[in-house]
């Protein structure tokens, strides 16, 4: 009777599930099975395993969103089907698979129906380099920083996709509008990274989680800079709703999925909620240590720490959509070109001249981790106090005029005349200039 | 070397992949259409750069490419005026056709005559590594000319593209 878990030899150890998936390798292999089988075998079980959370996760947090949303804005949420309406997001699948899927008839098909697919890809491949405990990282790549940030920009194609093949308005507005942000955004996302890379000295998330085991750190200790900006930036770059002018309902109806139904706004609808938990993951790793905490991830299995970890992050971006009102696109585009890329660069900097020294000087590390966290933790406060106090546009109450718009010369037309009197006002028709 | 059965078949399928693509680019009709298919040529030479076992360019190559440079081209079209009007029948075909044709000769003769030397290393050893040890140790001088250059056109950019200051509220 062969036993499975390495740790304690009981096949029921959860405590690193890659010891159970090696144990089934090594079987196999024992019994004859060629390598390409294995690998084949050991890939279809990690995806398996990535793509049952996404499933799992797409649905409970619906439920977690919304509930939480209307706690935070004294409603109740979906409370009806089921347990503290648990049932609810189980529901409203099965409703939207029942919808009749419209299309456009001047839309061009096969853009139109491949958008939504092709956006959900980037957040489910995202996940395959996230280190879920000690050794389970289903593709440990050297450059996974790297990886990250090429599978989410290659979201933008697809939301321009849905937008320009939709053949309306509204869905081009909003899809111009995503490309405009994406664009910002990008550089203090990537200059942001770049600073936790410096001080781990490697793109491999293993390496970064390693690198906040050794030295008993997490990363948003060392890096309080970095994970703001990166952070506001990403939290634009998933369209929730503090920035989410891409699909702002009160001005551009839907955004770029104005015009989708059934299924196909499903899919648009679960990838957000994929990419939102994608991007909670790998904060969870970069800036919280993902499996890591002290030493808890001894007793407890690293997947679960690290999933409790995403789930800490995730609340953080439902808490942002709870409470804050939704910027306007050019307050959005000052904000990441005239704040977050320079914070980004002034860390950068600051970084690099800290790592230099810490390499050239051959100190220990017991004394530079806490330096640098008071340093680095004084830094950011200083210049958030800064930006707040001094470089910030001054609040207005009456503001004059929107910026950036130019002064149109509407028309003066007589006031309607009030309820019940006869309209006299109306000129003779051709006066209008509209 | 490639030994491997399954890196051969790899290699032909995003091959064929790239290849239709990269055609498809030239014979579609419509611009966006054909950024589109220049976007997913980008994703197969970044998947051909995976055979080849260079991790760090293929990432690059999806980042660069086919996250930034397809979405340029994307807001070039919509900013051309008649970009919805499709591509019309022109007298240059001929011309282009016979030039493309010697291009594609000339490359594919130096591909066959050249001697190509062939790594022995194993697949995958650090590439970001020491590709970045080299831009900061060798080759410093020319990655940073390059740095300033680019420095450069945006900055020329930036002045091409800035509006007169005008001077109604100052």
């Amino acid at each position: 009777m062969p036993t499975l878990g390495l740790i304690t030899g009981y096949w029921f150890d959860i405590r690193d599930l890659s010891n159970l998936s090696r144990k089934i390798y090594e079987l196999l292999g024992d019994a004859g099975a060629p390598d390409w089988l294995i690998w084949v075998l050991s890939a279809l079980l990690g995806t398996l395993g990535i793509i049952s959370f996404i499933g799992a996760v797409a649905i409970v947090n619906i439920w977690v969103e919304r509930r939480v949303v209307g706690r935070m804005q004294s409603r109740l949420g979906p409370n009806r089907l089921g347990p503290f309406g648990l049932l609810q997001p189980v529901a409203d699948a099965i409703k939207l698979m029942q919808k009749e899927v419209l299309q456009p008839a001047s839309a061009p098909g096969l853009i139109f129906s491949a958008a939504p697919i092709l956006f959900t890809v980037p957040g489910i491949a995202l996940m395959a380099v996230l280190p879920w405990g000690r050794n389970m990282t289903l593709a440990d790549l050297d450059v996974g920083v790297l990886y990250i940030l090429g599978m989410s920009s290659l979201a933008a194609l697809s939301v321009f996709m849905a937008g320009y093949s939709s053949n309306s308005k509204y869905s081009l507005f909003g899809a111009m509008r995503v490309i405009a942000m994406l664009v910002s955004y990008e550089i203090p996302i990537v200059v942001a990274l770049l600073g936790v890379v410096l001080f781990a000295g490697t793109m491999n998330l293993q390496g970064i989680v390693l690198f906040q085991e050794t030295y008993w750190a997490p990363m948003v200790l060392l890096q309080p800079l970095a994970f703001l900006v990166y952070f506001f930036s990403v939290s634009a770059e998933l369209n929730r709703t503090p920035a989410d002018i891409a699909e702002a309902e009160s001005e551009i109806v839907g955004g770029y999925h104005t015009e989708y139904s059934g299924m196909k706004f499903g899919l648009f609808y679960a990838a957000e909620l994929i990419n939102a938990v994608a991007v909670s993951a790998i904060i969870a790793t970069l800036f919280l240590g993902g499996w890591w905490m002290y030493k808890l991830d001894e007793l407890v299995p690293g997947w679960m720490i690290y999933i409790g970890k995403i789930y800490a992050v995730y609340f953080l971006f439902v808490w942002t959509r709870g409470t804050l009102p939704r910027f306007r696109i050019d307050q959005l585009l000052n904000f990441a070109w005239k704040w977050l890329t320079p914070m980004a660069l002034i860390n950068v900097i600051v970084v690099a001249a800290e790592v230099l020294v810490w390499e050239e000087s051959g100190w220990s590390a017991g004394f530079f981790v806490p330096l640098y966290i008071a340093i680095n933790n004084l830094l950011a406060g200083a210049l958030v106090v800064l930006f707040v106090r001094v470089l910030a546009p001054k609040f207005q109450r009456f503001p004059v005029r929107p910026r950036f718009a130019p002064e149109i010369d509407v028309p003066s037309l007589p006031a309607p005349p009030l309820m019940g009197e006869p309209r006299t006002d109306l000129p003779a028709s051709g006066a209008y200039p509209i | 070397m490639i030994a491997d059965n399954g890196i051969v078949i790899a290699f032909w399928v995003l091959a064929a992949t790239t290849v239709g693509c990269a055609l498809m680019v030239a014979a579609v009709r419509e611009l966006i259409q054909a950024v589109l298919f220049l976007a997913l040529t980008f994703v197969g030479v970044a998947g051909i750069y995976i055979v080849l076992s260079a991790d760090f360019v293929a990432v690059v190559q999806v980042l660069i490419y086919a996250g930034a440079v397809a979405v340029l081209m994307t807001f070039a079209v919509m900013l051309t005026p008649s970009a919805d009007r499709r591509n019309s029948e022109t007298a240059f075909q001929a011309p282009a056709l016979v030039l493309a044709g010697m291009i594609t000769a000339i490359i594919v003769f130096v591909a066959y005559d050249t001697d190509w030397p062939i790594a022995d290393r194993a697949g995958f050893p650090a590439t970001a590594a020491s590709l970045g040890r080299a831009f900061l140790k060798p080759y410093v001088v020319p990655f940073e000319v390059a740095s300033v250059l680019l420095m450069t056109a945006m900055i020329g950019a930036i002045l091409l593209t800035k509006e007169e200051e005008e001077d109604e509220h100052a």
